[in-house]
């Protein structure tokens, strides 16, 4: 069983809080934090924490599956739309994929992603779930 | 004074109805329904576990105490479903919420009152003076054996407090305990299901020490079962509760807010912390608050609690119990389920 | 810079090759491609692949096969761009020439991606995507390039049937092409009723599995004069970059980085795509290839459903495109698929495709592309 402890430990701020970096010089935001801005080639950003909530810009839905999501299946992989402006990947759940619709509101949440295998590390981070103002 | 700053719940969005688990196994639905008092359960999704379920409602709590999460001193993880066997749960929990690193994390277990074991811990931590805030959460995906009458409850769901000193929702007026050895309930090292002692689990476990810390609280607190405005007890079904209540002295109109095993099932150690943020979300101000819990094994943690008006102006600050669990949830039948709580038999 | 021709092309056939192994096909395809070319010796190696060490393994390709192909002491170079390692290599050896370094520069593209189990073929394609911003959360490559066919659809109303009709049409190609992996028709209605892989891809819009390699030779200009019969030159090349992560794109709709390496492509064989009279392109699903057409400016934006229906693209076609039959049908060693292109355009261009055979083909373009769209690599090829 492959283990990668070291790989999966450091994306933690990003998969556990979805920290993202704010360029010092031109306000562009990026996620995942970049060490030079593609924008302006600034070198300096600040932690900004994404808020979590946005706007389903693209999706589909996974019927094969790559090895350990196979229960999840049929589920639903999109694109959001930030209400920070910046655009995300992520599964889409806790709903029926067939009912989802382009421009939902959708709400980050904590959930397992993956492990690697079943005395392997447990693998979290951020999917989207309908914002249903709860 | 010490008490309640920020509460939170998270009830995943699936549910399972006991007519689906008692048609596979052949048994009768009417009369499990009326024996337990309880008619659907929550099902965990197979992304959910107890550390993202203590994630969402400890984030919950924290939208309501309006506090940074920097400022927690403290997390406690109760549960009997942590996703590793060495790992801390808390840890996870801790990073997740951004309280790292300057925060003391434990994970607890003793069956369904790990919750409250946490609670009680947060509580007197905060009152010593030793940390500013500190995070008590009860959250569990515990797995009854295919066929069992447990099977028909065991059931998913987390409920967070973060303790504090000032601007309290609820105030604590005094806790009490009782703890015996007792084998009602237990779950072996590498065993998947847990065993249990059938009826023995009735009176010589869940009455004798859930009475007994009861009775022992209001007498400690010089309070009388009618000067309760709400009472939660710990609901591994519909009925021990509602027995416990109505030998207790009290009356349907104070348990009633609390009382969400029917339709959620057993939460183990989330279940009366959820009836608590049940009750939070709907009691009225300035009134008295009693919890008594249950961990097999055995044991109760008893508090009485004071609202206060500041609880009115936070709770809609975060999802309702009674929303989550009421609204927008999605039955599965039985095939779905097993997949879901990984019962069935798989290559490696 | 030496003007640089192609004097031999090779190729395997392509499919699941369970008898050869990865140093057996590439030798295969290289000896082949010496053979056309009437050459013994090269003084250069390029070999395109994009993973042999996880689908088999096996690192340092460039020794492995030329050592294995006979070439002992020839300086060998192994490149990667995910699914455009070929083209890559194409590139390369081509520099190679064209700066005076090489005289015979042999560019190979290999992969045997049956090694592996189907799972493990997967994740070694995942890798060209994000891993950890996009594979790392279930997307497969069926699934970018699904997000980008719902974006596509949505914004210019491009519909199933034109999507499918693709796959018809790269299928009636690669029947005629005895090296294609699926040298067999298919009808729409099969493509339509497919297994759904990733809403709305289905699994006959997707390009297959595939072992095979294949090889081109390039000399300078003066050294293909002297051999007295047909060849062709690269007049063009133009390879660009863009994010790796598919939701970090402009416009996923559209794909930029074909644009830009096709503007530059143009630009350095002085035309435009008008003077284009077909191209090989990277139909990894079917989606892409109405893409990449609508990038080449072979039409225009949200136009390249209704020419795929209106036979634009057909071998009859005013602009044929993939006449060896695309990766649908050919199939898709991912590391040969962009060298195949050009020994394609090749024997097209030399008037030797046979039932394929494009009329009046003189002036060829290739385009080769990795992962979702985060690099692509097109020649431009004229016969001589």
């Amino acid at each position: 069983m492959a283990m990668h402890v070291a790989r999966n430990w450091r994306e933690t701020p990003e998969r556990y809080r979805m920290e993202a970096a704010k360029c010092k010089k031109c306000a562009a935001i990026h996620f995942p934090a970049r060490i030079i801005c593609p924008e302006c080639q600034g070198r300096e950003f600040a932690t900004v924490r994404l808020s979590g909530k946005g706007e389903l810009a693209t999706f589909t839905i996974i019927r094969v599956a790559p090895t350990g999501f196979g229960d999840l299946i049929p589920y639903a992989v999109g694109i959001v739309k930030m209400d920070e402006g910046i655009h995300v990947m992520a599964q889409i759940v806790d709903c029926n994929p067939e009912e989802l619709k382009i421009g939902n509101r959708v709400v980050s949440q904590f959930r397992r992603i993956n492990q690697e295998g079943k005395t392997g590390m447990i693998l979290y981070g951020y999917k989207f779930v309908p914002d249903l103002g709860l | 004074m010490i008490g309640i700053v920020g509460y939170g719940s998270h009830i995943p969005r699936y549910r399972i109805k006991v007519e689906e688990i008692a048609k596979v196994w052949g048994a009768d639905a009417p009369a499990y329904k009326k024996g337990l008092g309880l008619n659907e359960k929550s099902v965990p999704a197979p992304d959910e576990d107890c550390a993202t379920l203590a994630v969402s409602a400890s984030r919950n709590a924290l939208r309501r105490a309006n506090i940074d999460a920097k400022q927690i001193g403290a997390v406690y993880v109760g549960s009997e479903s942590h996703p590793y066997a060495v790992k801390p749960t808390g840890t996870i929990v801790s990073e997740a919420l951004g309280a790292c690193p300057f925060v003391h994390t434990a994970d607890l277990e003793f069956a369904c009152k790990a919750g409250t074991e946490g609670m009680f811990i947060a509580l007197h931590l905060v009152k010593s003076g030793v940390v500013q805030y500190a995070l008590a959460v009860g959250a569990d995906t515990s797995q009854g054996a295919p066929g069992d009458a447990l099977e028909f409850s065991a059931a998913a769901g987390a409920a967070a407090f973060i303790m504090g000193s000032k601007n309290l929702a609820a105030e604590l007026l005094d806790t009490h305990c009782y703890m015996t050895d007792t084998p009602d309930f237990w779950r072996r090292e590498h065993a998947y299901y847990p065993e249990h002692g059938g009826r023995f689990t009735g009176k010589p476990a869940y009455e004798k020490h859930l009475f007994s810390a009861t009775a022992g609280m209001l007498e400690k607190a010089k309070l009388k079962p009618e000067d309760i405005s709400y009472v939660i007890f710990h609901q591994p079904n519909g009925k021990f509760p509602v027995n416990a209540a109505q030998k207790l002295g009290f009356k349907e109109p104070q348990y009633k807010l609390g009382l969400l095993c029917p339709t959620l099932g057993n939460t183990y150690s989330g279940s009366s912390p959820m009836g608590l943020a049940a009750t939070l979300d709907a009691a009225e101000a300035d009134r008295l608050i009693l919890l008594v819990s249950y961990g097999s094994g055995a044991g109760s943690d008893a508090f009485i609690f004071r609202t206060t008006k500041k609880l009115l102006e936070i709770r809609d600050m975060a999802p309702k119990t009674r929303k989550q669990l009421d609204e927008h949830k999605q039955y599965i039948e039985y095939g779905t389920y097993a997949k879901f709580r990984r019962k069935i038999l798989r290559a490696e | 810079m030496n003007e640089v021709a192609i004097i031999g092309v090779g190729m395997t056939k392509w499919g699941e090759l369970w008898e050869k192994s990865l140093r057996d096909i590439s030798v295969e395809a290289a000896l082949k491609c010496l053979d056309d070319a009437g050459v013994d010796k090269v003084d250069s190696i390029t070999v395109g692949t994009m993973s042999g060490g996880l689908f088999n393994a096996q690192e340092h390709l460039g020794s492995l096969v030329a050592d294995y192909l006979g070439q002992r002491f020839v300086p060998a170079t192994r490149v990667e761009s995910a699914c455009a390692s070929g083209g890559l290599a194409v590139k390369t050896a081509c520099m190679e020439v064209a700066s005076g370094l090489s005289q015979y520069a042999l560019a190979v593209g290999v992969e045997k991606m049956t090694d592996v189990d189907g799972g493990d073929a997967t994740f070694a394609l995942a890798t060209a995507s994000d891993y950890d911003y996009e594979a790392f959360h279930g997307i497969t490559f069926p699934g970018l390039y699904a997000l980008m066919a719902v974006a596509h659809m949505k914004k210019y109303g491009t519909s199933l049937e034109q999507l499918a009709q693709v796959s018809v049409k790269n299928h009636h190609n690669g029947s005629l092409n005895p090296h294609a992996q699926f040298p067999f028709a298919v009808t729409l209605d099969q493509v339509m009723t497919s297994t759904m892989v990733a809403d709305p891809l289905r699994l006959l819009h997707c390009s297959p599995i595939t072992d095979g390699s294949a090889a081109v030779l390039l000399v300078p200009l003066a050294v293909a004069k002297k051999m007295n019969k047909p060849y062709a030159v690269i007049t063009g090349i133009g390879h660009a970059s863009d994010t790796i992560a598919l939701c970090q794109r402009k416009d996923i709709a559209k794909l930029e980085v074909v644009e830009v390496a096709a503007q530059r492509a143009l630009k350095m064989a002085g035309k435009t795509i008008r003077d284009i009279d077909f191209a090989e392109v990277h139909d990894c699903f079917s989606i892409a290839e109405i893409m990449v057409m609508e990038a080449l400016g072979v039409v225009e934006p949200g136009q390249g459903g209704p020419a795929t229906i209106n036979g634009l693209t057909a071998l009859d076609g005013d602009f044929p495109i993939n006449p060896s039959g695309g990766l649908k049908s050919k199939g898709h060693p991912v590391g040969a698929t962009g060298v195949a292109q050009v020994v394609e355009a090749v024997i097209q261009l030399r008037g030797q495709a046979g039932p394929r055979q494009i009329k009046n083909a003189r002036t060829a373009l290739t385009q080769n592309m990795g992962g979702s769209g985060a690099s692509s690599i097109i020649h431009i090829l004229e016969a001589r």
